[in-house]
């Protein structure tokens, strides 16, 4: 039963990142030469949205189904991880024209060639977590 | 019914997508794409060459199904609901045009770089993988990436995420203003 929520809440997500086309190359580079405001509206009124539920989340102190508490923890301290593996990651979803979630969507969207990507994706995960004592944090 | 076929306009979108990490914080989860490609590494016994991939990876196995479920919902929209076309700003068409990019305003994603005859290129292969290869390594050393950080992240305002949001688009534009015109000519 929650294999099958989890699995409607993806085909949701799913339809949703191929339909706004934010899983589409193009609207990528449209996005970085700041060609028009789609991608921008679309961060930014689900970010507007998001800061809204969060503070309600906190103010009325919601919990999640089942009473537990909302995975809301704050994140870790530091500048270099996010400065360096951020800019790192910014060059690969403009080269690319894709983040993680629409290179799942892309590959059943039927493009093989994503499958590239994708491995591309999992050796970069692989080789972070070989060398990651070794990287400034 | 054409309706069915026209791209959702950002209004809907951007909501859709709080609503997505809403239902998942209510759920107990937390709404981030890029765990998926650790969880993966961590399944294939990627756990025998670095302690990172070493966790009970079955607790994560959630995050997977919405994974998997991302992919029926990409089947489903490219088949039933979508023309597979993007329409672009016509200047950005021909900025594409210059790097040899015609594809612009006919297909979802570039053939030339795409299709699969595409593949037949060494450099377009180098493209595909070395996009994605930054894209994971920079999403586990960022500790996330555009879900987790510039969605969940910067919604409980978290400065960290502001950070690394800031360094995704510092890469993007670097990327497109000044590594592409060296890649495409």
């Amino acid at each position: 039963m929650k294999t099958l929520v989890y699995l409607v809440i993806g085909t949701f997500f799913g339809i949703l990142m191929y339909k706004s086309e934010a899983a589409s190359w193009f609207r990528i580079f449209e996005m970085f030469e700041f060609g028009a405001f789609h991608m921008y509206g679309i961060i930014g009124s689900a970010l507007v949205l998001g800061i809204v539920g969060v503070q309600l989340i906190k103010r009325f102190n919601i919990k999640a189904i089942g009473g537990q508490e909302m995975q809301l923890k704050p994140k870790n301290k530091s500048i270099a991880r996010y400065a360096i593996g951020g800019l790192l990651f910014g060059l690969g979803w403009a080269l690319a024209g894709a983040c993680p979630g629409p290179m799942y969507v892309l590959a059943g969207a039927g493009y093989v060639s994503i499958l590239v990507v994708i491995f591309g994706a999992l050796l970069g995960t692989f080789v972070y977590g070989l060398i990651k004592d070794k990287l400034p944090h | 019914m054409n309706w069915i076929y026209d791209p959702w306009p950002w209004y809907i979108a951007g909501p859709l997508i709080s609503l997505t990490m809403f239902i998942l914080l209510y759920a107990g989860k937390q709404f981030g794409m890029s765990s998926n490609l650790r969880t993966l590494c961590s399944v294939s016994g990627a756990g025998k060459a670095a302690d990172f991939f070493k966790f009970n990876w079955k607790k994560e196995r959630w995050n997977l199904t919405v994974m998997v479920g991302a992919i029926i919902g990409g089947f489903i929209a490219s088949q039933y609901l979508s023309n597979n076309t993007v329409e672009i700003a016509p200047d950005v068409i021909s900025k594409l045009n210059v790097y040899g990019i015609n594809s612009a305003g006919e297909a979802y994603l570039p053939t030339e770089l795409f299709s699969l005859e595409a593949l037949s290129s060494l450099r377009n292969i180098a493209i595909l993988l070395m996009g994605g290869f930054l894209v994971g390594f920079g999403a586990r050393y960022a500790g996330g990436c555009t879900s987790g950080h510039a969605i969940s992240g910067l919604s409980n305002l978290q400065l960290p995420s502001l950070i690394a949001v800031i360094g995704f688009f510092a890469g993007g534009l670097l990327m497109i203003h000044f590594i592409f015109p060296l890649i495409f000519t």
